[in-house]
C-alpha cells in the first residue's frame, strides 16, 4: 500500500476518537505538608524547541537525513550542477543493454541508459524537482488548511467542532490513493500542480486531526486559563499561547507525511495517472522500466534507490525530530 | 453499549453518503467523458453519443444523477457498466474473493510479523537488535510498494525460483504469498514501530514493576501484563488497516496479475467506467466504516477503562 | 483469621543471631549522560520479625532506591549496584541466581507501592492480579486462585469482595485500591513487607485507616515491616525504630521515642521543628533552609553542611561516621547512632 504513509497516519488519527472517550481521571492527592518534597535543583531553563535543537545537533541520523535533503533541494533547484546532458536527449544508438559505468561518477553513462537511450543519471537528477516540489507544496498547503481547520475545531469545540469533524470524517472515509486516482484520471494533461491539488484535497485531514487533538490538550493548560483571565483576546490566545505549544506533534506528522506525498506521486506516476509527458518523474521512469526488468534491471533499480533514499531521509528527519521533542520515548 | 452501537451506526450514514458523494462528484463533475472514451480513436458521432448519454442518464443535472445513484445503491443496485452492459455488482462479486484472500493473507502477515518484530525491538530498546529492526522498518516504509513488488518478483520468483512470480490461480495461497508479502510490507513496518513504541512506553510502567515485585516469571510479566496493555493501540491500527490493505491492492494486483477488485477499479478508471469506480470505492468505504466501528467496540473489551455512553 | 498456608520452605527456620533482613553498606548509583548520580552511599540497616523500621527522608534521599534494590526491581541500567550486601536470613540476595531470587520476591519479601492506581495493571481484574500470586508461587488452578483472592479481599475488609473480585482497579476508590495492594503483598504471608509511602497518595482520613490495617496485619503475621515515608506523623504511631536518610546515607538511627525526644542530628532536629504544632500557633513555622543536594554533586564532608547552622570547617572536609550515641557520662543508649561530628552538642544541648 504505497500511499500508506499519509494514509496510515490519518487513519491512525482515528485513535484519537477513542482516546477522548471517558477514561477515569487519575485522582491526585496533595501530599501532606511535612518534609519538604523539593525537586532537584533547577538547571538552566530551556524551551522545548531549543532543547530539541540541542538534542538534534548531536544525532547522526538527523545530520545524515538533513544533509541528504539539502543535497536533494539543491539538485531540484540546479540540476545542471549535477549532470551535463539533457534528460530528454535520446541517443538511440546507445543500447540500454550497455552496462552502467559505475566508476564514471556523475557522467551520463554512470548509471547506464534507458530504452530511449537517455542517460538514467540525468533523468534521475531532473526528476528530483517534481518529487520535491510536490512533497513540499502539498505539505505546505495541508499544514495551512488542515492546521486552520484543526485549530478552529479544537479551540471552539461545540457545533463548530461537530461540523468540522464530520467533514473530516467524510474525507477520511475515502481511500487516499484511490481518491487521488479518481481525481487525476479526469485530466488529460497533468502537471505538478494538478497532482499537488489532488493530493492536498484528500490529504489535509491528517493535519486537521492531529492539530485538533493537540489544541484540545493545550487548551486545558493552566497558562491558557491564566492568559484568558488576564483578558487576552481569542485570536491572541490562539496565536500566541496555543499555536506554539500545539505545533510540535503537527510538525512531526507533517515531516513524515511529506515523505508519504512523494511516495504517492511516484505511485501515481508509476500507474500512469501521475505526471504526464514531458514532465520527468521517478515514478514514471520506473513504470516505463518494468517491461525490461528481466534483462536490464538497472533501469528500474537506480531511480527506485534514489526515490527510496529521498523518502527515507524525510522519515528519518521526522523520527529524529519526534524523539528530540519527546524525551520520554528515548 | 447497544445504544452506542445504534448511535454510531446512525453517524455512519451521513459519513457514507458524504464520502460517496465526493467520489461521485470527482468522477462525474470533473472533465473527462466516458461516452467519448467508449469511441476510442474513432471520430465520434455526436448524435449517437447524445442518445447514449440520455440513455445512461448522463445528460441530467449532476445532483439528480447522484440522487439516482444513491437511491439505487440503497436498493442494492450498483449500476451498469457502459461498455460491457454488465451489472457492476457482478463485476464486484467476481473480483472480490481474490482481493479478500489477498487482503486477509496480508493482514495475517502484518499482524504476526509486525507484532513479533515490534516486541523484540521494544524489549531490547536502545540495543543493536532494536536499531536494526527500526532501520529495517524505515526501509520497508521508504521503498514504494511497486518497487518492493518487483524486487520480490524478480528475486524470489524469477532469479531464485523459490516461489511463483505471478498468480495464475488466486485460490492457491502459496501463489498469493508473494503479493501478500509485498502488500503487507508497509503496514507491517508501521505495526512493528507502533508495537515497539507501545512496549517501550509500557515496560517501565509502574504495574510492570509490581509484576516483578510479585515474583512473576519474565515470560508471564511480558506475555500477560506487558503485551495485554501494549497491544491496545496496535489492535486499533490493525483494524483500520484492513481498509487500507484493500485499497492498496490496486498496485499489488497489477504487478502480480491478480484479477481482484484493485485491477477491476484500475481498468474501470482507465476506461472511465464511472459506475464501476464509484461502486467499488463505495464498497471499500463501507468496509472501512464497518471495521472502524468494530474496532471501537473491541477497544472497550481490551481496555476496561473505556466506557461508551 | 489469618490465611492458612503451609510453609515448608527450609529458609523458614529462624537462625538465632541472624537478622531476618540485613542491608550492609549498600551503594547504588545511576548512570546518566551528565555523569553518575550516587543515590545510595553505604546504607546499612536490619529488620527482624515483628519489627517495624521506618526509613525517613526527602525525595532523592535514596530511601526508595534502597527498597527497590532489596526487592530486586531496580531498573538496571540506568541503576547500578556498586557495592554492599543484602542478606535475607543470612543469604546474600545480590549474588544468588535470578531464578532463586524471583521465588523469594512476592513470596518471602513483598512490596506495597505508593500509587496503587498505576501500580496495578489497568486492564486486568483485581481478582486476576491477586490470584496470580497463588498461581505463580503455589501452582494453584485459576479457580482456586480466584477463591483465594476473594478471601484476601475479605481479609483487608473490602466490602462485597465476592461481587467485586472481577472489577478493575479504576473501579475502586483510592483507599480500597491501596487495600488491594496490601492484600497482594500479604497474599503469601511473606516474612518481610516493604511499604513505599503506602499512604501518601491517599486522603488524610483514609490514610489512618490504611495505616492501621497495615499495622494490624503486621502484628497478626509477625512480619518485618520496612516503612518508607517522608511523613513524620505516620512514623510515630507504628514504627519501632527509625533510620533517617539524607543524600543516600543514613544520618541518624534510633528507637522511635528516643528520636522524637532528643534528635542527635541537626537534620532530624530540623525535620521535627518543621512539624506544625498547635501550641506554636501564630508563630512562624521552622523550615530547613536551602535545597537537598544534587546527587551528581554531593557536597564534600557532611552532605548536610551547606544547610546546617552548626556547620564548622571539619563538616566541610570530613565525612562524619555513623557513630554510637551515648549519654553525657558515656553510658550507651541502645540502638542509637548519628552521623554528625557534633552529635553531642545536638543531643545534649
Amino acid at each position: 500500500m504505497p500511499d500508506q504513509a499519509p494514509e496510515a497516519l490519518k487513519k491512525s488519527g482515528a485513535l484519537s476518537e477513542t482516546e477522548t472517550l471517558k477514561k477515569e481521571a487519575i485522582p491526585t492527592a496533595a501530599a501532606p505538608a511535612t518534609v519538604v518534597e523539593a525537586g532537584p535543583a533547577p538547571g538552566r531553563p530551556r524551551s522545548l524547541w531549543s532543547d530539541a535543537w540541542h538534542e538534534l545537533r548531536r544525532r547522526p541520523t538527523f545530520l545524515i537525513a538533513a544533509t541528504i535533503i539539502l543535497v536533494l533541494f539543491v539538485m531540484a533547484a540546479f540540476p545542471g550542477w549535477f549532470t551535463s546532458v539533457s534528460p530528454r536527449e535520446a541517443d538511440l544508438t546507445t543500447n540500454y543493454l550497455k552496462e552502467p559505468q559505475l566508476t564514471h561518477f556523475f557522467s551520463p553513462e554512470w548509471l547506464g541508459y534507458n530504452q530511449q537511450g537517455q542517460s538514467i543519471w540525468a533523468r534521475m537528477v531532473h526528476g528530483t524537482r517534481a518529487s520535491i516540489i510536490i512533497g513540499v507544496a502539498v505539505t505546505a498547503i495541508v499544514l495551512v488548511f488542515g492546521g486552520l481547520v484543526g485549530m478552529l475545531a479544537g479551540y471552539f469545540g461545540g457545533w463548530i467542532d461537530a461540523i468540522l469533524s464530520r467533514i473530516v470524517d467524510v474525507f477520511l472515509g475515502i481511500p487516499f490513493l484511490l481518491g487521488t486516482m479518481v481525481i487525476l484520471v479526469s485530466f488529460d494533461t497533468r502537471t505538478e500542480w494538478t497532482v499537488i491539488m489532488a493530493l492536498a484535497f484528500l490529504g489535509w485531514t491528517t493535519i486537521a486531526r492531529v492539530m485538533r487533538g493537540s489544541v484540545i490538550s493545550v487548551k486545558q493548560a493552566d497558562y491558557v486559563a491564566a492568559a484568558r483571565s488576564l483578558g487576552a483576546g481569542t485570536w491572541r490566545i490562539m496565536l500566541r499561547h496555543i499555536l506554539p505549544n500545539a505545533l510540535a506533534p503537527v510538525i512531526v506528522v507533517a515531516m513524515v507525511a511529506l515523505g508519504g506525498y512523494i511516495t504517492a506521486e511516484a505511485v501515481l506516476s508509476f500507474l500512469g495517472i501521475g505526471l504526464t509527458e514531458p514532465a520527468i518523474s521517478w515514478g514514471g521512469d520506473i513504470n516505463r522500466a518494468q517491461d525490461r526488468i528481466r534483462v536490464a534491471e538497472h533501469i528500474l533499480l537506480y531511480p527506485s534507490i534514489l526515490l527510496s533514499i529521498t523518502i527515507l531521509s524525510f522519515l528519518m528527519l521526522g523520527d529524529a525530530v519526534r524523539d528530540a521533542l519527546d524525551p520520554k520515548l528515548r | 453499549m447497544g445504544r452506542y452501537v445504534v448511535r454510531r451506526l446512525l453517524q455512519m450514514i451521513p459519513v457514507f453518503i458524504g464520502s460517496t458523494f465526493i467520489i461521485f462528484m470527482m468522477m462525474y463533475a470533473l472533465p473527462g467523458d466516458p461516452v467519448r472514451a467508449l469511441g476510442g480513436e474513432r471520430a465520434p458521432d455526436e448524435a449517437q453519443m447524445n442518445a447514449l448519454r440520455a440513455d445512461l442518464g448522463l445528460d441530467e443535472p449532476i445532483l439528480q444523477q447522484y440522487w439516482n445513484y444513491l437511491t439505487g445503491l440503497f436498493q442494492g443496485d450498483f449500476g451498469t457498466q457502459i461498455a460491457s452492459r454488465r451489472e457492476v455488482i457482478d463485476v464486484i462479486s467476481e473480483a472480490l474473493p481474490a482481493t479478500i484472500r489477498l487482503t486477509l493473507l496480508a493482514f495475517v502477515i502484518t499482524a504476526v510479523v509486525g507484532i513479533a518484530m515490534g516486541l523484540i525491538a521494544g524489549l531490547r530498546a536502545g540495543g543493536k537488535t532494536d536499531a536494526g529492526i527500526l532501520f529495517f522498518t524505515l526501509l520497508l516504509i521508504s521503498v514504494p510498494v511497486f518497487v518492493i513488488g518487483y524486487l520480490y518478483q524478480t528475486y524470489f520468483g524469477v532469479k531464485w525460483g523459490w516461489i511463483s512470480p505471478t498468480v495464475r490461480d488466486s485460490e492457491d495461497l502459496g501463489e498469493l504469498f508473494l503479493p501478500a508479502l509485498a502488500l503487507a510490507s508497509l503496514s507491517l513496518a508501521y505495526v512493528a514501530r507502533l508495537t515497539r513504541t507501545s512496549i517501550v512506553e509500557n515496560r517501565r510502567a509502574d504495574y510492570m514493576r509490581t509484576a516483578r515485585a510479585k515474583g512473576l516469571t519474565k515470560r508471564r510479566a511480558v506475555g500477560v501484563h506487558l503485551l495485554r496493555n501494549s497491544l491496545i493501540p496496535v489492535v486499533t491500527f490493525l483494524g483500520v488497516d484492513i481498509g487500507n490493505l484493500m485499497a492498496g491492492a490496486v498496485v499489488t494486483e497489477g504487478i502480480f496479475n491478480i484479477h481482484g477488485l484493485g485491477r477491476a477499479v484500475f481498468e474501470a478508471l482507465k476506461s472511465r467506467e464511472g459506475a464501476t469506480v464509484v461502486g467499488i470505492v463505495s464498497f471499500i468505504i463501507l468496509v472501512y466504516l464497518v471495521v472502524a466501528l468494530l474496532v471501537d467496540l473491541l477497544y472497550a473489551v481490551l481496555d476496561p477503562r473505556i466506557r461508551y455512553a | 483469621m489469618p490465611i492458612d498456608m503451609d510453609k515448608t520452605d527450609v529458609t523458614e527456620a529462624d537462625t538465632p543471631g541472624v537478622p531476618l533482613l540485613e542491608v550492609r553498606d549498600l551503594h547504588v548509583e545511576f548512570r546518566t549522560r551528565e555523569g553518575a548520580a550516587k543515590a545510595v552511599n553505604g546504607v546499612s540497616y536490619t529488620v527482624d520479625a515483628g519489627e517495624t523500621l521506618a526509613v525517613l527522608g526527602e525525595s532523592g534521599s535514596g530511601k526508595s532506591v534502597t527498597a527497590q534494590t532489596i526487592m530486586g526491581i531496580l531498573d538496571t541500567p540506568p541503576g547500578r549496584i556498586t557495592g554492599g550486601e543484602i542478606l535475607f536470613r543470612g543469604e546474600d540476595m545480590l549474588t544468588m541466581s535470578e531464578e532463586r531470587r524471583r521465588t523469594i520476591r512476592g513470596d518471602k519479601i513483598a512490596m506495597i507501592f505508593q500509587d496503587a492506581l498505576s501500580a496495578l495493571n489497568p486492564v486486568l481484574s483485581v481478582g486476576y492480579q491477586l490470584g496470580e500470586m497463588f498461581r505463580v508461587h503455589r501452582g494453584m488452578s485459576r479457580k482456586d486462585a480466584k477463591a483465594k483472592a476473594v478471601e484476601l479481599m475479605d481479609r483487608v475488609r473490602i466490602p462485597a469482595a465476592k461481587e467485586r473480585v472481577n472489577d478493575f482497579p479504576h473501579q475502586f476508590s483510592g483507599g480500597m485500591r491501596q487495600r488491594i495492594m496490601i492484600a497482594m503483598a500479604l497474599a503469601l504471608e511473606p516474612d518481610v513487607i516493604i511499604a513505599d509511602e503506602p499512604t501518601t497518595a491517599l486522603d488524610v482520613t483514609v490514610q489512618a485507616q490504611v495505616m492501621d490495617l497495615l499495622a494490624e496485619l503486621q502484628r497478626d503475621f509477625t512480619m518485618g515491616l520496612i516503612l518508607i515515608t517522608h511523613d513524620l506523623g505516620v512514623v510515630a504511631d507504628v514504627a519501632d525504630k527509625i533510620a533517617v536518610m539524607y543524600a543516600g546515607r543514613i544520618v541518624e538511627s534510633a528507637p522511635v521515642e528516643e528520636l522524637y525526644k532528643r534528635p542527635a542530628h541537626p537534620y532530624t532536629k530540623g525535620l521535627l521543628d518543621s512539624i506544625p504544632r498547635l501550641d506554636h500557633k501564630g508563630k512562624e513555622l521552622y523550615a530547613i533552609k536551602g535545597l537537598p543536594p544534587s546527587l551528581m554533586a554531593i557536597p564534600g564532608g557532611c552532605a548536610f553542611n551547606p544547610r546546617c547552622a552548626r556547620a564548622r570547617d571539619i563538616c566541610r572536609t570530613e565525612v562524619p561516621p555513623l557513630a554510637d550515641v551515648t549519654e553525657p557520662d558515656g553510658t550507651p543508649i541502645g540502638g542509637r547512632s548519628s552521623a554528625c561530628h557534633f552529635w553531642k552538642e545536638t543531643i545534649h544541648g
